[in-house]
């Protein structure tokens, strides 16, 4: 299939701001779903609130747009109960790191197949432009006039402490590199999360003086390496492992337990 | 069949067994907690799933994901953390997912006291979340009804596609009693769409009311959004569509009343003084009245089996026909008292409250007989 | 007596009281009568006061807890303390016979046994609990034998069905010997 396919195209024009980055991430998780076997009927999109999150509406599969921060939980009632089906969330960066990071801390623990895309324009957008846990220290949000006090997560590095066994950033100005990590996170067999540097030109670009759509992506070119280089924010796969997954486990056990029944 | 000796928290696992509940996610609290454990060791057997999540939030989340993708799923908590699933309830209901909550109450507000009965979650059971919003409550009163209502509440939550509540205190989840668990109740699960998947519209319920919403995964694709949405499922700002979109969800409860309000009347035809209750109350009531019309005092009972929607048409009735005096025994400050006090005059109604943890005794009801006799 | 029994269990979290009370009340129901097992204990899961409320009638029954305890198992002072004075008068009290009673009223009919002295001969002293059911069984005649051995099989972990057993038939030996003894208004 081809990617634009996977598009509810009755659904457009999106909301997203011209300049957003979002329906570039958006194109390459369709791109790397495209090349790969999934029948839309056994795609599940999940989705929590914010600009990111209005994705999964605009996408023909199975998808369910929840409440704010609750996108991983959701997604692990659904693959639980049918653990045929691929299951993806897409989410931002208040929406994964801020109100549901316990939840995203919990889904890596457990190891359980769910792709997490997360959107990281280090801003709230669909409130405007107020700081979230992904908003570098002392940038400018419309809660942060003098500067953020507060430092940010690493994303890459919480997940890989919480026991993720796929973990990857990408940006929007690598569309390339940012398919093809996205496509070995959905074919990783575990719990994969897939950070995206993306750029919100009408708040977080603005508000820090960073310039046009085209500017924030030159300077994610000029800041980001996919190759380790010193001082630049790294690019690339940092965790990828084959360990028992969830689902897999969960099956043993039901599978151990009849058996236990059935040999008293 | 023989009777079982067992706990209604026991009763309420077999019940969401036996209506054919295989997804329980929960989180542990007092006093729900056996529920979660037997939970834990009956569904692998079944090929179900048991997940013990992160939180209640999570907990609630993790049920109505399990539903959409089209098993029965049933969590279950206490004051705390049926406070904290207040969002996601909202969810379940305007996205018509059904699902069960056990909320086995306890002293409150805040922490309260875990290890004693309360009925103070009455009005939260129904307002607990924001916006005007469908949601039916069922109140057991002894083990055997926490069985029965258990599969009930699970029947009416497919059938109108909606989130109940099933709401019982610590005294009713943790007493043991003999307990038929019959096979033979009738189970009823959610209607699968009649269109092909190219014709499907999920929220189109035409003068039915109730949406026939098809599983992931089964063929019919379509988005599912806590915004505000129109028959496809999608958000809307139209006015028009918001509006018919809040009163439908409305209508598919009220105008089932009749199908949906459950309740018991003992002796109310020539009742002078009846008693209202259900929980651990309803049990002193019941002595009490029974104790009375054995003196020969014409005094009745109405227990109520569902609290939401609120039987008012009954009260109204009764009053109407009796202009009995109502007494009203409840372990909060008078949360059921004042729902009552909409259809039967307060200078009818004798309130009898406790917020100490301990039940309201029988000698505390035959006072209150006496003061209105 | 009558056909109505309010039975408080009572002794130290982790003697197994609450055990006894559902292992009573299993058997009272498997020989038709109407019954309710309630339980109030403390935060703490070892020690403090606890106590197993079994309420046994052939009568409907309603309310749950009891009103008028006119039967009582207590394992310690601390719980005889406590709950004692919920005792009605006339009402039947089985202790250890190292537990001081002489607080209670005289109309109050007290049955004292060696009950740990007989469990720790059996070398497991957790199974007082079971051991005070053969006793107060017998004194009250309330269940079947069958009954009562049936409940205990079903409710102790397997692996100590045997001694529990064992424990049953040495209460009720105890019982016996107690019972035979002429009651004169007194302890026993």
């Amino acid at each position: 299939m081809k990617y634009k396919d996977f598009l509810r195209k009755d659904k457009m024009p999106h909301i997203w701001c011209p300049g957003c980055g979002h329906g570039m991430v958006l194109s390459s998780f369709l791109r790397a779903l495209a090349k790969r076997e999934y029948h839309p009927d056994k795609v599940a999109v999940i989705s929590g609130i914010g600009c990111s999150s209005r994705a999964s509406g605009y996408l023909n599969f199975n998808t369910l747009h929840t409440t704010h921060g609750r996108a991983i939980p959701f997604a692990t009632g659904i693959k639980m109960a049918k653990p045929e089906l691929k299951v993806v969330v897409l989410t931002g960066d208040g929406d994964s790191a801020a109100i549901g990071g316990n939840h995203l801390i919990h889904a890596a623990r457990r190891n359980i197949e769910l792709t997490v895309i997360v959107f990281n324009n280090n801003i709230y957008g669909m409130t405007s432009g107020q700081y979230s846990p992904l908003t570098p220290h002392m940038r400018l949000a419309t809660t942060a006039p003098y500067g953020n006090i507060d430092y940010p997560f690493d994303l890459v590095k919480l997940a890989e402490g919480a026991g993720a066994s796929f973990v990857a950033r990408g940006a929007t100005a690598q569309p390339r590199h940012l398919e093809k990590i996205i496509g070995q996170g959905l074919d990783h067999n575990g719990f994969s999360l897939i950070e995206v540097i993306t750029q919100c030109p009408t708040y977080f670009g603005r508000k820090n003086r960073m310039g046009s759509a085209v500017d924030m992506l030159q300077w994610q070119r000029d800041n980001t390496s996919t190759t380790g280089k010193e001082g630049k924010i790294p690019l690339g796969i940092f965790v990828q492992e084959e360990r028992p997954e969830y689902c897999a486990n969960y099956h043993h056990l039901v599978k151990t337990v009849a058996e236990g029944k059935g040999s008293e | 069949m023989s009777k079982r000796l067992i706990q209604g928290n026991e009763a309420c696992v077999e019940g969401a067994l036996a209506a054919g509940a295989r997804f329980f996610a929960g989180y542990p609290i007092t006093p729900s907690t056996e529920i979660a454990e037997l939970m834990a060791e009956k569904l692998p057997a079944l090929g179900g799933v048991f997940m013990q999540m992160e939180d209640e939030i999570a907990s609630i989340a993790a049920i109505i994901g399990a539903s959409i993708a089209g098993t029965k799923a049933m969590t279950a908590t206490s004051g705390p953390g049926f406070s904290l699933m207040q969002e996601n309830l909202g969810f379940a209901a305007m996205t018509e997912v059904p699902i069960v909550v056990v909320n086995v109450t306890r002293g409150g507000p805040s922490t309260g006291t875990p290890t004693k009965p309360s009925q103070g979650d009455f009005m939260q059971a129904r307002w607990g979340c924001h916006g005007d919003h469908p949601i039916i409550v069922l109140a057991p009163s002894s083990v055997q009804e926490v069985y029965n209502l258990t599969i009930t509440a699970f029947n009416m939550s497919e059938k109108y596609m909606v989130p109940v509540v099933l709401l019982y205190d610590e005294v009713v989840g943790h007493l043991r009693e003999g307990v038929e668990l019959k096979g033979t109740a009738e189970i009823i699960n959610r209607d699968f769409p009649l269109v092909p998947p190219e014709n499907y519209r999920p929220y189109a319920t035409g003068d039915g009311l109730i949406p026939k919403l098809a599983p992931f995964g089964s063929g019919y694709r379509y988005h599912m959004s806590g915004l505000s949405h129109d028959e496809t499922g999608f958000p809307t700002g139209n006015p028009a569509t918001i509006e018919n979109l809040v009163v439908r969800l409305q209508d598919k409860i009220e105008k089932n009343r009749q199908d949906i309000i459950k309740y018991k009347a003992i002796d109310v035809e020539d009742a002078e003084v009846i008693f209202l209750a259900y929980g651990s109350p309803l049990r002193s009531a019941l002595q009490v009245q029974k104790q009375a019309r054995a003196r020969g005092e014409k005094v009745g009972l109405i227990q109520l089996l569902t609290l939401w929607p609120f039987p008012h048409e009954l009260l109204t009735e009764t009053f109407a026909r009796n202009n009995a005096d109502f007494i009203i025994p409840e372990l909060s400050l008078g949360q059921l008292a004042d729902e009552a006090s909409k259809s039967v005059p307060r200078d009818k109604i004798t309130r009898v409250n406790r917020n100490d943890g301990a039940l309201i005794t029988p000698a505390q009801l035959e006072q209150a007989l006496k003061g209105v006799r | 007596m009558n056909n109505n029994w309010e039975l408080i269990i009572s002794g130290s979290g982790g003697q197994g009281a609450i055990l006894a009370g559902i292992i009573f009340a299993e058997a009272a129901l498997a020989d038709g009568y109407n019954v309710i097992q309630t339980q109030s204990y403390g935060p703490e899961a070892r020690g403090g006061a606890s106590r197993s409320e079994v309420l046994i009638s052939k009568e409907e029954l309603a309310y749950p807890k009891v009103q008028q305890c006119n039967l009582m198992v207590a394992l310690t002072q601390e719980s005889l303390d406590k709950y004692g004075p919920l005792l009605a008068d006339g009402g039947t009290l089985i202790i250890d016979e190292d537990i001081d009673a002489s607080a209670l009223n005289t109309s109050i009919k007290v049955y004292k046994a060696p009950i740990f002295t007989a469990a720790a001969k059996l070398l497991r002293p957790m199974v007082a609990n079971v051991l005070v059911l053969g006793i107060l069984n017998t004194v009250s005649g309330i269940v079947s034998m069958e009954s009562l051995v049936n409940a205990v099989r079903a409710r102790v972990p397997a692996a100590t069905t045997d001694i529990n057993l064992a424990a049953l038939e040495e209460g009720s030996k105890i019982g016996k010997e107690l019972s035979a003894k002429a009651f004169k208004g007194g302890n026993i």
